[in-house]
């Protein structure tokens, strides 16, 4: 049931794309003189997401979701980050992105590893929740191995417990 | 700037840079309740050019750290005997010692030299120990630590871990600009040498039981893998390269067999590879994080970090497979065990935001007798040393990772500093063969 609802989706997408070009296509004509050409902060007029969208677009451009000590769950604050890249997922079948999983200090490294990953997957979950497909998205767990931060402050730590989401195709 | 030229140096003069990683060696205090020696300077009796380590100097280092000695300090040697016919026994009793070691350095027809050391009981104005060890000029720190060993042996009749090696890793840089180094160094700090170097993280070193090969997880194929190195040729292999992580693994005490954690199912679980035929066996299956396995003395059943009842504690499992039993119950948190001899777990114990080394005692009933060890608030990665005197440990000071040793009994430690950088994850070698 929901397998098919998807397959119908995305046919509907696919011909909404198809018809999208074949629309847009004649209408290629000499470009008007417009003013010079703005950054187009909003997603295309087809309200979806091109790969320049990734260093304009204020949500995109938010890369970054943070977690409490020794926890997996994702905060309700990195839901609209969660959901804007799992919609560039959607838009953009070919993007793929790696969730690098990452803890704070205390605790044994090896744990921690552990701890990276299901942070990674949680986040995971959520895109996939969200419309992304699992095929487009891996996890790394650096676990403690990779600190943006190195004082031993609950400041420092809070910036460490991190998933990181890094394009690995746009 | 000097993080370049360092990088420069990295680059063009590896063995440079290998050298510049020197570590400190910082003594934190001594105990009272050690055994009173009297080491003597090993004067150099031959007629080529003498020897550049001070023998005596390292005895005297190697014994204190053990926390089982306590020797006499160089200025109080009111009498330096070279050999048994030089030594008044009166002399070293008034001075309340219980052992005294004399040695002279000679030179070896075959080239090198000849140590020649001499152990005495002071009570009994005995002999205890006569024996003489060939040493070429670059290797004299290495019969220093072997002099300390038979010495050892010899009054506590444990044999001596002092002619060992460590492994650990060195960290420079940030978030993704970093440097890891797999270093391997004498047990005391000296003779640093770069095992592997890396932009991406290097962790979890494990000594096989003969000392030849390390096994260590590396991310420089952009996820962590398992890998396995000779020391001797440099050469390796890729153990492990699966989806997830491929971490923490551990020998068997015969070497066959290696145990590690793989994620590859959705989360960690504890898996043994047969060495000889790469074939794996699932040992855990649960939705924890179940991690930092290790053998048990008898190689029978696998020590494990699981956090399946809410935070991490240490599990065991048998090797042919069946039910994790609960080894840890004293502490909120009890993780990445490390074994001696004689049973005894060392591991990170946490509360709160303090993490120090505990030692458990199983053979104790109702869950074992638990002891820290060790006074910091970021204190993990406990190694034994082979013969379980000592304690190898990690801890942080001023935003810098470093290593102690600390004795078992948690007398005597010692503070090991990389002069660059964060140290971590010291890895205590086997007994070499001698």
């Amino acid at each position: 049931m929901n397998t098919m609802f998807r397959v119908a989706l995305v046919s509907v997408l696919v011909l909404s794309v198809a018809a999208c070009t074949k629309k847009t296509k004649p209408v290629e004509q000499p470009p008007e003189p417009t003013p010079a050409p703005v950054v187009d902060t909003a997603p295309a007029t087809d309200g979806k997401y091109t790969p320049a969208d990734l260093d304009t677009d204020s949500c995109l451009r938010q890369r970054v979701v943070y977690f409490d000590f020794d926890q997996d769950v994702l905060k309700p604050e990195f839901a609209a980050i969660v959901s804007c890249h799992s919609k560039y997922l959607r838009d953009r079948p070919s993007a793929r992105i790696t969730l690098e999983g990452n803890a704070d200090e205390r605790g044994t490294r090896e744990y921690n590893m552990g701890l990276g990953e299901r942070r990674g997957n949680a986040v995971s979950s959520a895109m996939q929740a969200n419309g992304g497909s699992a095929g487009q998205l891996g996890v790394v767990s650096y676990g403690e191995e990779r600190p943006m931060c190195t004082d031993s402050s609950e400041s420092c730590w809070g910036q460490n417990r991190r998933v990181e989401i890094v394009y690995t195709a746009k | 700037m000097i993080r370049i030229l360092l990088l420069l140096a990295v680059v063009l003069l590896p063995l440079r840079g290998l050298q510049a990683q020197t570590l400190e060696i910082d003594p934190i205090r001594g105990s009272a309740a050690a055994l009173p020696i009297a080491v003597v300077p090993f004067d150099y009796l031959g007629v080529q050019v003498a020897p550049d380590t001070d023998v005596a100097a390292v005895v005297r280092a190697d014994l204190n750290r053990s926390g089982s000695f306590r020797t006499l300090a160089e200025r109080d040697l009111v009498e330096r005997p070279l050999r048994q016919s030089d030594v008044n026994f009166g002399t070293w009793r008034l001075l309340k010692q219980d052992y005294l070691l004399v040695g002279r350095i000679l030179d070896d027809p075959s080239g090198g030299y000849r140590t020649e050391f001499e152990l005495f009981d002071v009570a009994k104005q005995e002999r205890l120990l006569g024996l003489a060890l060939n040493g070429r000029p670059g290797n004299m720190r290495d019969i220093a630590h072997q002099v300390a060993d038979q010495v050892y042996e010899k009054i506590l009749g444990v044999r001596g871990a002092f002619w060992t090696r460590m492994a650990y890793v060195t960290a420079v840089g940030r978030g993704r600009d970093m440097t890891y180094s797999l270093m391997i160094a004498d047990a005391d700090g000296y003779n640093p040498q770069t095992v592997v170097r890396s932009r991406e993280p290097l962790l979890s070193p494990a000594w096989s039981p003969d000392g030849r090969r390390l096994a260590y997880v590396s991310f420089e194929r952009g996820a962590s893998s398992i890998y396995l190195q000779d020391l001797a040729t440099g050469a390796r292999e890729v153990l492990s390269s699966f989806k997830g992580i491929n971490g923490a693994p551990a020998f068997s005490p015969d070497g066959t067999k290696l145990t590690l954690a793989l994620s590859r199912t959705g989360n960690p679980e504890i898996y043994v590879m047969d060495l000889g035929s790469r074939a794996l066996t699932q040992l855990t299956s649960h939705w924890s994080i179940d991690t930092e396995p290790v053998f048990s003395v008898d190689g029978r059943s696998i020590l494990f970090t699981s956090d399946r009842g809410g935070k991490p504690q240490i599990y065991e499992v048998p090797l042919g497979g069946g039910e994790a039993q609960r080894v840890t119950f004293n502490g909120q948190y009890n993780a990445r065990a490390s074994l001696e001899p004689g049973g005894r777990v060392a591991m990170a114990q946490g509360a709160g935001n303090v993490y120090r080394i505990a030692v458990l005692d199983r053979g104790h009933g109702n869950g074992g007798e638990v002891r820290l060890i060790s006074p910091g608030n970021l204190d993990e990665s406990p190694s034994f040393a082979p013969n379980g005197s000592m304690i190898l440990y990690a801890a942080r000071e001023n935003q810098r990772g470093v290593l102690y040793v600390v004795s078992s009994d948690a007398r005597v430690r010692q503070r090991l500093v990389l002069a660059d950088g964060d140290v971590r994850e010291p890895a205590w070698s086997p007994f070499r063969p001698r």
